[in-house]
């Protein structure tokens, strides 16, 4: 087979497959148990900070505290 | 020692763009060249001054305004220019005399001013906005200071660069003859670098937030820089003919580069018009409304489906064309399916307002706003419509298709952005308030009126050209000559210009407002960096 209909194919069906469950995942992933909480969280961090930085640490990659 | 470097590598490229000025095959080049030594000279006698005195180190407990006061202001004043121009190119449009092409011996024609026009609104108008926008919500959002010093400054000198190097080079004769990406070799590889450090002035804000999660319009900001670092990288891949010349020779041919611009062409509505400004959405309508999103879960849905379906549309502007015809249908299909997330989010920004609607009838920024999201909400059903193939072959090298790119351009990107520079500019320079809001209501008024002229003018035109070209007598001949559909479209034309001269009379508007607003005020607020006067 040459390139191009492997390719072609690969993406017709596999890859295809795995995008749409990937997709899925995410939003699915948005409606998990308890993400409310953080969501609101988030949609209400805008109105913190507004004149300057927050002081202290860099919040470290995967820490997931909610101040 | 740095700033040494620093003169070091400004001295070498001033002196190389010289040596290139002077070898140079081409006129374009040739002013280009001229244009880089004049920069690299003034950015090296800037330095020169800068370096006696104490090194202040930045203060880590204040936010990086200065470049986004910069960037407000630039992004007005090529707002204007790039109306301006849109509405002399309307002008020719209707009156060809008005080309002087004997005066100005061709230079001052449709075909250079109009890549001219889309550069001047797209990348330094909105582009601009883009930068400051996402400088100024990164660092709130993220409750840190911008990171990388002063390489954010260097992102706007750079950017700012670019468009003047990219105006200049397309009046001389440089182009790629790529739609939206006009640039020549010399000057794409100069964007890249720039764009290179946006990247990096970003992703290291984000990386050192204190806010635990990553606020979703910082997500529609980042992807559109990603994603357009792709995108400018793949559509201009091509090989100089001269490292001394303007000239270079595209790598792919034939229907692969007209299926490589489309996906950038699109793609650059998709990811530059579209979630760049839907990052402006999420983040100044809520403020300007004092309260948070309506939906922080359909905000994230918003943000994935936009991106796992944006990307496949591009096919779509070459029905029954060499593409092969499963692409074209993919692209339709995906355009369609593209409706259903658009309107999510623009239900999304609209019904953030859901117990505050009184607001807009006090709040003209606030209207300004939701006009824009629901501008983006009648460009994003049209798109779907017009990519249909049974519609795209009455509309498609109609003037339907300029109507529906200028009611996005001009209803959702130009108003969300006058939305922004409106909210930002007491903020920034720390005023109380806006100097006129009556004047805001004026702006409001002459875009909204100049924008249902363009719009409906532009259906008229379109729809008629269209139906004109393919109407057939009853032995099979075409009925009307191409010169037939110019003639019959007079109308319409300077309705476009009446239009066009509408919006750019709110743009000055807004102008005189936002430097009254600082010029005319004093300064309550500490804005903690002294800012010279205008």
């Amino acid at each position: 087979m040459d390139r191009y209909s492997f390719l072609r194919q690969l993406a017709d069906s596999w890859v295809l497959l795995a995008l749409v469950l990937v997709f899925l995942g995410v939003i699915l992933f948005v409606f998990r148990p308890g993400a409310r909480r953080l969501h609101r969280d988030a949609a209400e961090s805008i109105f913190r900070n507004e004149k300057k930085p927050a002081s202290g640490e860099p919040v470290a990659p995967g820490k997931k505290e909610v101040k | 020692m740095w700033d040494t470097f620093k003169l070091i590598a400004l001295g070498v490229v001033a002196v190389f763009a010289a040596i290139a000025a002077n070898y140079a095959r081409d006129l374009a080049y040739m002013v280009n060249a001229l244009t880089v030594m004049l920069a690299a000279g003034l950015t090296f006698m800037w330095v020169l001054r800068n370096m006696e005195g104490e090194r202040v180190a930045a203060p880590a407990n204040e936010y990086l305004d200065g470049v986004v006061r910069a960037g407000v202001i630039a992004t007005a004043g090529w707002g204007v220019v790039g109306f301006l121009v849109g509405v002399i190119i309307a002008a020719q449009l209707a009156w060809p005399v008005l080309n002087f092409s004997d005066a100005a011996q061709g230079y001052l024609n449709f075909g250079k001013l109009r890549p001219l026009h889309t550069s001047a609104v797209i990348f330094a108008f909105g582009g601009n906005a883009l930068i400051a926008t996402s400088f100024y919500v990164v660092q709130r959002s993220c409750a840190t200071r911008l990171w990388g010093g002063n390489l954010a400054w260097f992102v706007f000198w750079g950017y700012n660069l670019f468009i003047v190097l990219a105006a200049s080079g397309y009046i001389l004769g440089a182009t790629h003859s790529k739609e939206y990406a006009e640039p020549e070799w010399h000057v794409d590889l100069w964007l890249t670098i720039v764009w290179v450090a946006y990247l990096a002035v970003y992703l290291g804000t984000i990386m050192r937030r204190r806010e635990p999660h990553i606020y979703v319009a910082n997500w529609f900001y980042l992807s559109f820089i990603v994603t357009i670092a792709m995108l400018h990288i793949i559509n201009n891949l091509a090989v100089p003919v001269s490292v001394f010349g303007s000239k270079s020779v595209q790598l792919f041919g034939g229907v692969q580069d007209a299926m490589t611009q489309w996906w950038y062409g699109h793609n650059a509505v998709g990811f530059f018009l579209t979630a760049g400004f839907l990052g402006m959405m999420y983040y100044f309508i809520p403020k300007q409304a004092e309260r948070p999103v309506y939906s922080y879960k359909l905000s994230i849905i918003h943000f994935w489906a936009l991106i796992f379906m944006y990307i496949w549309a591009g096919p779509h502007h070459l029905h029954y064309t060499a593409l092969p015809e499963w692409a074209a249908t993919l692209g339709m299909v995906f355009s369609i399916m593209l409706w259903m997330p658009s309107w999510g989010g623009m239900i999304n920004g609209l019904m953030t307002l859901s117990g505050a609607w009184d607001k807009l009838r006090t709040d003209p920024i606030l209207r300004m706003m939701v006009v824009a999201v629901g501008f983006y909400g009648m460009a994003t059903f049209e798109g779907p419509m017009m990519s249909i193939k049974a519609v795209n072959s009455l509309s498609h090298y109609t003037d339907w298709t300029i109507g529906h790119v200028h009611s996005g351009a001009l209803g959702w990107n130009g108003m969300i952005t006058f939305g922004a520079l409106y909210y930002l500019t007491p903020r920034l320079w720390g005023r109380e308030r806006l100097y006129s809001l009556p004047a805001v209501s004026w702006h409001f008024w002459l875009a909204t009126i100049g924008l249902v002229l363009y719009a409906s003018s532009m259906w008229v035109s379109g729809i008629m050209e269209g139906l004109m070209w393919r109407e057939v007598d009853s032995q099979g001949f075409l009925v009307n000559a191409f010169a037939d559909t110019v003639i019959a479209k007079y109308p319409m034309l300077i309705v476009r210009t009446l239009g066009g001269v509408f919006f750019l009379a709110g743009g000055v508007v807004m102008c005189w407002n936002l430097w009254a607003t600082v010029a005319r005020q004093p300064r309550v607020a500490d804005t903690r960096v002294a800012v010279p006067a205008e």
